[in-house]
């Protein structure tokens, strides 16, 4: 643990990204090799097995460290982080023992099942013999939500550089449901034999913040509506037959009605789409609300399958008779893949994401703004030429979504953020009037600057009306230009609607609370967005 | 007959009705006795100041032209019918827990405090009592500090290493009492230099006979050319500032309490923080409330609400007073309010 403490505290005490590499490079040429394929397995976002929960990690640590458990969670509030709250409050490790990142991660899997009080015993035992940046992390990998403030990209870079292996071909081999804890080194790094079901790295694209002309000549690119679902990879290779998430998320088991392509693509393709709840009456997308209904569900009940039928767009085409198409151009793949889905047979849920044929840039412009009527949240544009990069990459790939929607909504409710943000209130809760009451509608917490939200954390010190836990019922006061991507009816919701992606796009000083729109808005907006 | 209890807390400050004088007061008084030189402590206007004749020096530098005197530590003054004496506190230079007694029953109020002796501030001494008006900035106990010789032997390996590849470091801590301990507690291993803010509480130290080792105050004059591998002290407010140009790309750090939380490190940007503080930790919290034999305890700023529950589970008489202190100028203050 102590190299990969050190690790940790290296890429904590730095925002440089050259020296992030050159500590994870270090890392991944001098750690133990079982430590290397965890290190990387945790900075591509897997896990150990959880087997010890958040509640008896609390109830353990706050017995150990001899403090109540209210106290402990008084000062989980403050330090925002469990791991971390857990780690400062236990007494120093009376039994320092130099232990190995694997090794540690033996044990702790090794718990699955285990007796409670064998658990208990051993995760003292453990936390005894650790001590700071080494106790915070061990308990981290116990409580999940691990952050290094490393991407993928970074790590995969490192990798490349400390073993020679191209960065391409490692990012393909981190992509998929390896496991760490059986997986060897050498394996991790070789090439792969093209048989199995694992995901190429899903190409992305960046915001388009200024109008389309400063991408030269409309007639370099190509347009397509941008929809708003599930990005999805589909592959079927001799023997293998999987979608996967871009959160690289196996998921082929909960749309069981994709299952019958596998009869038709021929093995050897790899499309990249989109996953959408189906209106086969009207022909389009049916709202994301629909499609979040089978999100999370392993098994789907024919009810829903009947209610909301997921089909895939398809947006490229990666891999044709098993050969990587990823470096041709984007109208060769296109091409392809046009081809590909023209000869299906018809009813299947496969169909190409049409093109939005354009002839100059205000013709676009004119288009992009139907977007919502087509169930769309804007166009993707791509450069003609275009390779199918890894990640994110500056230059072909451009989403250029509608201008989000707005209100003007005054804080209510307010409490302190994690991790960064402990100690801050961060997370407001807004309304907005419903005749002669406030009525909550949204949470949101991102859009501030940091110097804003300490005002506000001031603001609130001085004007909290009641407290209910770590929340705060504040003086109706602060006025928020909320802006949000869509909106939902939702029962669950005391307002009747739900927003997708809210957020604080400004803090309304010159506004009162007199100033802020009504639920009568929002219903409209609803009726807007129902089309 | 009740009488009015020995203190009583006012919208002015923590008041002596028997002696008819403040402390620590917020608003201006007639009489106000003060703890130490910090801001919030010491402020501006009051009719006639008393605090120890090793807080005056800096007081005076602070506030100008007041009408104060100063007292010996453990001499005891009686005040209209109560008996003052000031005590160390170890907190900063000078600073002191005030002592009053009417007709047998002692009130100790801290003021700011720490228990670990720093090698500079007159070392905190416990005082028996039976109501003791404590703060609690770190009442909680994830804060638990390393002993200064550990923390001292890190920032200094963190100067060698920045030293060694040629570069500056930048250790920020408030200019008074912070900063001292820093120049005072650091290994000498090449210059230290300060910002003037810091520079002006050296002088006055220094002629009041505190030892600290030379130090160069930044002018025109100075940068890392100068200075390779030099050590600069500085306020938190220079931090991120223009101020630092002149020493090309130095790596800068923060030390304080509140670094032990990670979150507040990373919300400054610092890739180093230190947890060095002139405040007691959980544990010195309990241990000097245990140690005055106190049967009342009121907790001013800090974590004040947690503090007294947990107190009054550990069997005190506890109560929370509102107070303004807490937000020292010179920092920009996070959020202490629980």
């Amino acid at each position: 643990m102590k190299d990969f403490a050190s690790l940790f505290t290296a890429l904590d005490a730095t925002t440089k990204t050259s020296a992030k590499l050159t500590a994870l490079t270090d890392y991944f040429r001098t750690a133990p090799e079982p430590d290397r394929v965890w290190a990387a397995g945790l900075l591509s976002g897997r896990r150990p097995k959880r087997t010890v929960n958040a509640t008896e990690l609390r109830d353990w640590a706050a017995e150990a460290a001899g403090i109540p458990l209210w106290l402990f969670e008084e000062s989980y509030a403050v330090a925002g982080d469990l791991a971390e709250t857990i780690a400062l409050v236990l007494p120093p490790a009376q039994n320092p023992q130099p232990a190995g990142l694997s090794d540690t991660l033996r044990l702790l899997t090794a718990l699955a099942g285990r007796p409670a009080e064998e658990r208990r015993a051993a995760i003292l035992a453990l936390w005894d013999q650790l001590d700071g940046a080494e106790r915070f992390l061990f308990t981290k990998l116990i409580t999940g939500g691990f952050r290094m403030g490393v991407s993928q990209g970074l790590m995969t870079r490192a990798l490349a550089q400390a073993t020679g292996v191209e960065e391409a071909t490692l990012a393909h081999r981190l992509m998929g449901d390896w496991n760490p804890a059986t997986t060897r080194f050498a394996d991790l790094i070789s090439e792969g034999d093209g048989s199995s079901a694992q995901p190429y790295p899903f190409a992305l694209a960046a915001p388009l913040e200024d109008g389309p002309e400063t991408l030269g000549p409309a007639t370099d690119w190509r347009a397509e509506w941008k929809w708003d679902g599930i990005r999805g990879q589909l592959i079927h290779r001799p023997g293998a037959f999987a979608l996967w998430s871009r959160g690289e998320e196996l998921i082929t088991d909960r749309f069981p009605e994709f299952a019958t392509l596998a009869d038709f693509l021929p093995p050897g393709t790899v499309i990249d789409g989109e996953v959408l709840a189906w209106d086969s009456t009207a022909n389009r997308p049916l709202p994301f609300a629909d499609l979040q209904k089978r999100i999370g569900r392993t098994t789907v009940p024919k009810k829903l399958l009947a209610e909301a039928p997921a089909r895939m767009l398809a947006y490229d085409l990666l891999e044709a008779e098993g050969a990587d198409l990823r470096a041709a151009p984007y109208d060769e793949r296109r091409a392809r893949l046009a081809a590909l889905i023209t000869a299906l047979p018809a009813g299947l849920p496969l169909a190409l994401s049409p093109a939005l044929p354009f002839g100059d840039w205000p013709d676009l412009t004119a288009q992009r703004a139907e977007a919502r009527a087509a169930m769309a949240e804007g166009v993707m544009l791509k450069r003609a030429t275009s390779a199918y990069h890894v990640g994110r990459k500056r230059g072909d790939w451009w989403k250029w979504k509608l201008d989000p929607w707005s209100v003007d909504a005054v804080m209510i409710y307010a409490q302190a953020g994690h991790g960064r943000r402990a100690n801050l209130f961060t997370d407001f809760t807004f309304a907005v009037r419903a005749g002669n009451e406030l009525l909550p509608f949204t949470k949101a917490y991102s859009g501030l600057t940091d110097a804003e939200f300490t005002e506000i954390t001031r603001w609130v010190g001085k004007n909290t009306l009641e407290r209910f836990g770590p929340v705060r019922r504040v003086k109706p006061e602060l006025v928020f230009e909320i802006a949000f991507e869509g909106i939902q009816e939702s029962p669950r919701h005391k307002s009747g609607i739900a927003l997708r992606f809210p957020r604080m796009a400004r803090w309304r000083r010159d506004k009162s609370v007199d100033d802020i729109d009504t639920i009568d808005g929002l219903r409209d907006l609803l009726r807007v967005a129902r089309g | 007959m009740t009488r009015a209890p020995v203190l009583t807390f006012t919208d002015r400050g923590i008041y002596c009705p028997d002696g008819d004088f403040h402390i620590d007061p917020w608003r201006p008084v007639a009489r106000a006795l003060i703890t130490h030189g910090h801001s919030d402590h010491a402020r501006w206007g009051h009719g006639k100041y008393l605090c120890t004749h090793q807080a005056l020096p800096v007081i005076r530098h602070r506030l100008g032209d007041i009408t104060a005197s100063g007292i010996a530590y453990g001499e005891a003054r009686r005040i209209g019918s109560v008996t003052v004496s000031f005590h160390p506190a170890g907190h900063v230079p000078g600073s002191a827990q005030i002592r009053i007694e009417r007709a047998g029953e002692v009130w100790v109020v801290s003021g700011d405090y720490k228990v670990e002796p720093d090698g500079l501030a007159e070392a905190f001494e416990p005082i028996r009592c039976h109501t003791f008006i404590t703060e609690c900035t770190f009442g909680l106990p994830v804060f638990r500090w390393q002993p200064q010789a550990q923390v001292m032997a890190e920032i200094s390996a963190w100067w060698a290493a920045n030293a060694a590849e040629g570069r500056i470091s930048v250790l920020a801590g408030y200019s008074f009492g912070k900063a001292q301990r820093l120049i005072a507690g650091v290994a000498p291993q090449g210059p230290i230099l300060t910002h003037g803010a810091v520079e002006e509480i050296n002088q006055i130290l220094r002629a009041q006979g505190y030892a600290l080792p030379a130090t160069t105050r930044v002018t025109a004059e100075v940068s890392a050319k100068s200075h390779p591998g030099a050590l600069v002290i500085a306020p938190p407010s220079a931090l991120g500032t223009p101020w630092l140009r002149r020493f090309g790309q130095p790596d800068e750090a923060f030390a304080s309490g509140w670094m032990a939380l990670r979150g507040i490190r990373r919300r400054r940007g610092l890739g180093n923080g230190f947890v060095v503080s002139d405040h007691a930790d959980w544990q010195g919290l309990n241990d000097a409330i245990s140690a005055t034999g106190c049967e009342s305890v009121f907790a001013t700023h800090g974590y004040t609400t947690p503090f007294r529950r947990w107190l009054e589970e550990q069997g005190y008489n506890a109560g929370i007073v509102s107070t303004e202190y807490g937000e020292e100028a010179e920092e920009t203050a996070e959020v202490t309010e629980p």
